[in-house]
């Protein structure tokens, strides 16, 4: 940088910025991966390829895109409902969207096992009128998944939907469009991007969960073990290197979906002139 | 087509914005509904489109009552400040998107579709536009895309709510010019809002101006400006000299050579341009002082100060043409004689 920038300070920031992402996020990283270089590949490969942690893998992963799914069906509800509408103790619904993000994981997962465990009032309710069991099955992580990720969700779209230019509607209608059309041709396009983010989001956040889940999944292997909680169950037997091993492969894998999600949405955005 | 409007009121809150508007406009006509701003222009405009309903009166359009027809249903064309242009599509489709969405049986075939949006894509001379994101426009242009998308309906009338509000003073001119030419050629209907009287004035057929949510006069742009029906009126279209009776003008007026004898009213109302002034060469009563003077263009506005009994002073306007001026060689602070040719009267 010999030239001298418009936007004074380039130096220092960008100093900050590598030593805060050194020290919080990449030597971490990293450690994980010098760590996991203790083992051969094929223990490696041993240790992945094991039953148990596949199953894990296919419970950790399905639940949190079904949840994701599902959170960003209703979050972008619930935020079209918060901004679009005005209502009697709209402020407290508001600020009710936020508690996931306040509380405490255990507590969370400890409450949604009570209500729902076969005893409990609507895991009672459930089994009994529908036949359905959610604690201790995978419907119950996605139940736990679902609570946790719908404030990402939420808080993501509202912004854009709040910055949504009505006028746009109106002349879509002036144009002879329906209701419908203008939703699914004027509106959902331009909150698309963002509800794609906060999708991004709940899934991430779904596949790293660890606190809500293990109360109300029951942890059954090859049921509804979670990648976390295996990782957990190793570091509690000593053995460090499998749990390292899933890590880092719970991290690629992470990565990757990550890296896909946001080249869906840069494809997105391209698409519609948003870049 | 040709709209009728009866008993329009809307109330916001406690706050008539519009009282019982009754309002006539003929097919074809281009028509400003002029006032300043929180008049209930706007706000008439959405009634008329059905973007707004009214609390009462009803909205005819060619004959037809609209009055319970939702926007999508009214055959309206409307242009809005900002273009409201759909971000998200192309320029192209943004003017074909009025086509797309008609149901199946009404929808024209893609060839159609396509000719049709070049078509109105030259009538605005932008189809070299066409790939384009609304975003890599200018203001103008996005403007014309606007209007060009409100035509590809065909509707009946053609609404246009501050059209060049949003523009600057360049493109503004060129587009009323541009707005005018292609009424003209396209003889729709057309209503636009302006809080710029020089906007009504130059582009419109008809002006409606009004005022705290009722119609304060509605004719041509040279009745509207020669024959103000009231106070209002005369104020707010084009520059105007107010002389009230009740404060001592009565003498100073009538050697200024306004007989005030005969007087039609207590507030007389004088344009600039209906002023003379000549250097003084004697003491006439009438005399006031050059202050300073305005280059408009051809005009010169020239600034008056005149002393009143009660020792106050008061700023009169008159305007000539340039060489007019110039040839008067007066100077600041000259003594100026000054003939008042023309007055409206009002009480």
């Amino acid at each position: 940088m010999a030239k001298s920038s418009i936007m004074p300070g380039f130096r220092p920031a960008i100093g900050f910025t590598l030593v805060y992402l050194s020290l919080v996020v990449l030597i971490p990283l990293s450690t994980l991966v010098f760590k996991s270089f203790q083992l051969s590949w094929d223990d490696y490969v041993n240790i992945i390829t094991s039953k148990r942690v596949l199953h894990s893998f296919r419970v950790s992963f399905v639940t949190s895109l079904v949840a994701a799914f599902v959170a960003g069906f209703f979050g972008f509800i619930v935020a079209w409902v918060l901004v679009r509408y005005s209502f009697f103790g709209k402020r407290f619904f508001h600020a009710l969207i936020d508690f996931p993000f306040a509380l405490p994981t255990a507590v969370a997962g400890i409450v949604l096992a009570t209500i729902f465990q076969p005893s409990g009032f609507l895991g009672k309710l459930l089994s009994e009128t529908f036949g359905i069991q959610v604690a201790f099955k995978p419907l119950g992580i996605v139940m736990a998944l679902i609570f946790i990720s719908i404030p990402f969700v939420v808080r993501t779209v509202e912004p854009v939907l709040l910055e949504f230019e009505t006028t746009m509607e109106e002349a879509a209608l002036s144009l002879g469009a329906t209701r419908l059309q203008v939703f699914t041709k004027i509106i959902f396009p331009n909150v698309f991007p963002a509800l794609l983010t906060g999708f991004a989001l709940a899934f991430a956040r779904g596949v790293g969960e660890y606190g809500s889940v293990i109360f109300i999944a029951g942890n059954i292997p090859y049921v509804s073990e979670i990648v976390p909680l295996l990782i957990v169950t190793k570091l509690e037997q000593f053995d460090f290197e499998g749990a390292t091993a899933i890590a880092l492969t719970m991290l690629v894998v992470s990565f990757l979906l990550l890296l896909v999600i946001n080249m869906l949405q840069y494809w997105v955005r391209k698409r519609s002139g948003q870049l | 087509m040709s709209i009728l409007l009866s008993n329009i009121s809307k109330k916001f809150g406690t706050f008539a914005a519009l009282d019982q508007i009754n309002l006539e406009i003929p097919e074809g006509e281009l028509v400003a509904l002029l006032g300043p701003s929180g008049c209930g222009k706007t706000t008439l405009l959405r009634i008329i489109a059905g973007l707004e309903s009214a609390d009462e009166g009803r909205v005819l359009i060619s004959g037809q009552d609209k009055t319970d027809h939702d926007v999508s249903q009214r055959g309206i064309g409307f242009v809005f400040q900002h273009y409201a242009l759909f971000r998200h599509m192309t320029v192209f489709e943004n003017v074909a998107f009025g086509l797309r969405v008609k149901s199946r049986r009404e929808r024209p075939s893609e060839a159609i579709i396509r000719k049709k949006v070049h078509d109105l894509l030259n009538l605005v001379q932008l189809d070299w536009l066409h790939d384009r994101y609304p975003d890599q426009l200018s203001g103008g242009q996005r403007q014309r895309i606007a209007l060009a998308r409100a035509l590809a309906v065909e509707p009946s009338v053609l609404l246009l709510d501050e059209p060049f509000g949003a523009l600057d003073a360049g493109v503004r001119k060129d587009l009323r010019q541009w707005l005018r030419n292609l009424h003209h050629d396209l003889n729709v209907t057309s209503i636009f809002v302006t809080h710029d009287q020089e906007e009504a004035m130059e582009v419109a057929s008809q002006v409606v101006v009004l005022n705290h949510g009722h119609i304060e006069q509605q004719g041509t742009p040279s009745d509207i400006y020669d024959h103000p029906s009231n106070e209002f009126v005369s104020k707010f279209i084009g520059q105007t000299n107010v002389f009230n009776l009740e404060e001592h003008d009565a003498d100073w007026l009538q050697t200024a050579g306004l007989p005030t004898t005969h007087q039609k009213g207590r507030v007389a109302h004088v344009r600039p341009h209906d002023i003379v002034i000549a250097k003084s060469t004697d003491d006439n009563d009438a005399f006031v002082i050059l202050k300073d003077w305005q280059h408009l263009g051809s005009l010169i506005r020239i600034e008056l100060v005149k002393s009143s009994v009660n020792g106050q002073s008061a700023s009169v306007y008159a305007e000539m043409p340039n060489d007019q001026f110039r040839r008067l060689q007066l100077n600041k602070g000259d003594k100026v004689d000054l003939r008042i040719r023309h007055a409206h009267w009002f009480h």
